[in-house]
C-alpha cells in the first residue's frame, strides 16, 4: 500500500470527482470531497516523510520502466509542494459548504465540487508526474476545472473573466505543448531524468532554444508574471469566494514549480539562466510586477481586486529569487512560494466570511467591519502583515532569505528596491485596516449587506450584532491559516529545512 | 531548395500565425475560439509531422516491412486532440452564458456594458 502512494495522491480525487454525481444530497457530497482532501493530504504528509528518510521515490506505472512507461517521481521540493496543495484544499473546502450555498445557485453546488476536485487532482498530478508531456496533460485537467469554477461566480463578468483566462490560458498550455514537442524531437524522450540528461548534447541547437523559449513564455502565462498576468485580477475578483481562497494559494504556485522544475532539473540552471539573458530579464520583470502590480493594487476600491494585484506583485518576489540562480535565491523563491499560499489563503478566506455577511467586495462596505466581524477582520489584518514582511509573521521569513540571497551578489540596489515593495504593501494594506477600523459603518447596514443578512438575525435584532462575525465553520479554517502565518514566522525549523532539502536536490540533479 | 525541403514545418508555422491572428485581433468571442483552434491544430500538425519518417509505412509489426513511422507523437496528439476539443467545447459553452447575459458576443461591447456598470 505504502509503494503505491505517488500514484494514489493523483488518483484517488480524480476517482471521487465522478462519485460526486452518485450522492444527491449536497451536504454529504461536501462532506465527502472535503473527506477525500483530506485523504490526500494524509498521504501527501506520509509521501514528505518517506522522502525524507528515503530519498526520491520512484513510482513506474503499470510496472513500465521509465523511459518506456511513464513514472511519477517524488522528490523534496514535489513532496512539500503536494502537501502545500492538498492542505490549502482542504482548509478551503472545510469552510466551503457555508459560503458556496450563498454564492452558487443549489443545482450547481455538486459540478462545483466535481471541478474543485478534478482542479485538484490535475494539480496533484502536474506536481507528482516524473514524464513531460503529462505535466501538459495535468495543467489542462487543472485549467479546464479553473474555467469552470470561475464561471461559477455570481457576477456576470464572472463568465467574462473566465473566457478571458480561457483564451490565454489555452494559449500558455499550447505553447508549453510546443515547447515540449521541440524538445521530445531532439532527444526522443519524455521522461524528466531522462531529458536532463540527453539535453546537453543537443542544447546548443536553435531547436532546444526554441523550445526553452516558447516553454518559458507559456509557463509566465500561467504563473502571471507581470505583462502576462492580465487574466489574473479578473478572475480573483469574480470567482466565487472560496475559488478565490483556492486559486490564490496554488494555481500559481503549481505554476512556478513547472518552472522551477524544467529550468533546474530538465535544461540545468547554467543553460537556462547564462546562455540566454533570462536571469536579467526574469529579474527585471519580477521588479517591474512588485512596483507595477502594487501601485494598481493601491488604486483598486474592490478587495479582492487590491490583493489579486497584490498576488502578482508577490509572484514578482519569487521570480526575482528565481531569476539569481544561485541556491540561495531559489531556497527564498520556494519560501516564499510556500508562505505567500498561506497568507493569501488566509486573506481570502476571511474575506469569503466578509462576503457571507456583507454580500460584497467593495471597499466602502467594508466600513467598521473591524467592530462588527472583529475575528474576521483580524484575519485580514494578520495576512496583510505578512504581506509586509513583518517580523514573526512568514512574510519576514521569506523577505529576509531573498535579501540575504540578492545581498550574497551583491545586488544593493535590487535590495533598496524589494524594500521598497514592501513599502508599497503597506499603503495598501493600511487602506483596508483604516476603512475596516477607523470609520464607522455608515447606517446600520450597507444596502447590499441588509440582503445579506440571515432569517435569524432580522427575527431578534439584539442578537443580530453578536450574529454578524462570520460563520463559525469559515473562522475555524482561516484562524488555521492565520495561526500557521505566525506558527511558521516564529519556528522556521520545518519550512527552511524542506526547501533547503529541495534546493540542494534540484542542485544536485540538475547536469 | 531547403526551405522548400521542410515545407510541413512551414505550413505548420504560417497556420500557426493565422490562429493566433484571430485571436488577438477578432473581437467575435465565437470567432476567437476558431482561432484558437487553428493555433492548436498547428501544434498537432507539428506533432505529427515530427514523427514521420521519410519512406516508413505505418507501425504495423510485419517481415515485408522495416521501417516504421514513430508512433509516440500521434499517441500523444491524439491526447492533444481531446484537451483542444474540450477547451473550444468549454469555450463555446462560456459563449453561450455570456450572450445569455449580456445578449452579445462582440469584446468591445461587453466591455463597454462592463464599464458602465462600475
Amino acid at each position: 500500500m505504502l509503494n503505491h502512494f505517488p500514484i494514489l495522491q493523483v488518483i484517488v480525487p480524480l476517482l471521487a470527482a465522478p462519485i460526486c454525481l452518485l450522492l444527491q444530497q449536497r451536504r454529504l457530497v461536501w462532506i465527502f470531497t472535503t473527506l477525500v482532501s483530506a485523504i490526500a493530504l494524509l498521504i501527501s504528509f506520509q509521501l514528505l516523510y518517506q522522502v525524507q528518510t528515503q530519498g526520491t521515490l520512484i513510482y513506474e506505472l503499470g510496472g513500465w520502466q521509465a523511459p518506456i512507461g511513464i513514472e511519477y517521481r517524488i522528490d523534496a521540493l514535489s513532496a512539500l509542494l503536494l502537501v502545500l496543495v492538498s492542505a490549502m484544499s482542504t482548509v478551503v473546502l472545510m469552510g466551503a459548504h457555508k459560503s458556496i450555498e450563498k454564492e452558487i445557485p443549489e443545482d450547481k453546488q455538486t459540478f462545483f465540487y466535481i471541478a474543485f476536485l478534478l482542479c485538484l487532482a490535475g494539480s496533484l498530478g502536474i506536481i507528482a508526474t516524473g514524464d513531460a508531456f503529462n505535466v501538459f496533460v495535468f495543467l489542462e485537467i487543472s485549467s479546464l476545472s479553473t474555467y469552470t469554477l470561475i464561471a461559477l461566480g455570481k457576477d456576470r463578468r464572472a463568465l467574462w473573466a473566465s473566457y478571458q483566462y480561457l483564451i490565454m490560458g489555452t494559449i500558455g498550455a499550447t505553447f508549453i505543448l510546443i515547447g515540449i514537442g521541440l524538445m521530445y524531437m531532439m532527444t526522443g524522450t519524455l521522461n524528466m531524468h531522462d531529458l536532463s540528461q540527453r539535453l546537453p548534447e543537443v542544447v546548443q541547437t536553435k531547436t532546444v532554444f526554441t523550445a526553452f523559449a516558447f516553454f518559458i513564455v507559456g509557463v509566465c502565462l500561467k504563473l502571471a508574471l507581470f505583462p502576462l498576468h492580465l487574466w489574473l485580477p479578473n478572475a480573483y475578483a469574480y470567482a466565487p469566494s472560496m475559488v478565490t481562497a483556492f486559486l490564490a494559494a496554488t494555481a500559481t504556485k503549481v505554476a512556478i514549480y513547472v518552472l522551477v522544475r524544467f529550468t533546474f532539473t530538465i535544461f540545468g540552471v547554467e543553460f537556462a539562466l547564462s546562455f540566454l539573458p533570462l536571469s536579467e530579464l526574469l529579474m527585471v520583470l519580477g521588479l517591474l510586477g512588485v512596483f507595477g502590480a502594487s501601485i494598481v493594487a493601491i488604486l483598486q476600491t474592490n478587495v479582492k481586486r487590491l490583493f489579486a494585484y497584490s498576488s502578482v506583485a508577490q509572484i514578482g518576489y519569487m521570480i526575482i529569487g528565481f531569476s539569481l540562480g544561485s541556491q540561495a535565491g531559489l531556497k527564498a523563491a520556494l519560501l516564499h512560494l510556500f508562505n505567500h499560499a498561506l497568507m493569501k489563503g488566509a486573506i481570502f478566506m476571511a474575506i469569503a466570511g466578509l462576503v457571507y455577511r456583507i454580500g460584497a467586495t467593495n471597499l466602502e462596505h467594508f466600513k467598521g467591519v473591524g467592530q462588527r466581524m472583529p475575528l474576521t477582520a483580524a484575519a485580514i489584518v494578520v495576512g496583510g502583515l505578512s504581506l509586509i514582511g513583518v517580523p514573526l509573521t512568514v512574510g519576514f521569513v521569506s523577505k529576509w532569505y531573498l535579501i540575504v540571497a540578492l545581498l550574497e551578489q551583491g545586488l544593493w540596489p535590487v535590495v533598496a528596491l524589494v524594500l521598497m515593495g514592501s513599502l508599497l504593501a503597506v499603503i495598501y494594506v493600511w487602506k483596508l485596516v483604516e476603512i475596516a477600523y477607523f470609520q464607522t459603518p455608515s447606517g446600520e447596514l450597507s444596502p447590499n449587506g441588509n440582503e445579506a443578512l440571515s432569517p435569524q438575525d432580522a427575527l431578534n435584532p439584539q442578537d443580530a450584532f453578536s450574529q454578524r462575525e462570520a460563520p463559525w465553520i469559515i473562522l475555524v479554517p482561516t484562524w488555521l491559516l492565520v495561526v500557521a502565518n505566525i506558527y511558521f514566522g516564529i519556528d522556521t525549523d520545518f519550512t527552511v529545512n524542506v526547501a533547503t532539502q529541495a534546493v540542494s536536490s534540484l542542485f544536485g540533479e540538475s547536469p | 531548395m531547403n526551405i522548400l525541403e521542410q515545407y510541413n514545418y512551414w505550413v505548420v508555422v504560417c497556420l500557426m500565425m493565422i490562429g493566433f491572428f484571430i485571436v488577438i485581433s477578432h473581437g467575435n468571442l465565437v470567432k476567437k475560439l476558431m482561432g484558437l483552434s487553428v493555433f492548436q491544430t498547428s501544434v498537432f500538425i507539428l506533432y505529427i509531422s515530427m514523427g514521420k519518417v521519410s519512406g516508413g509505412t505505418a507501425p504495423i509489426l510485419d517481415q515485408a516491412y522495416s521501417v516504421f513511422s514513430n508512433p509516440l507523437p500521434h499517441v500523444l496528439i491524439l491526447t492533444a486532440i481531446v484537451v483542444g476539443i474540450a477547451t473550444t467545447a468549454l469555450g463555446l459553452a462560456l459563449v453561450v452564458r455570456i450572450n445569455e447575459e449580456y445578449g452579445t458576443i462582440e469584446e468591445s461591447e461587453i466591455q463597454q456594458k462592463d464599464d458602465r456598470e462600475c
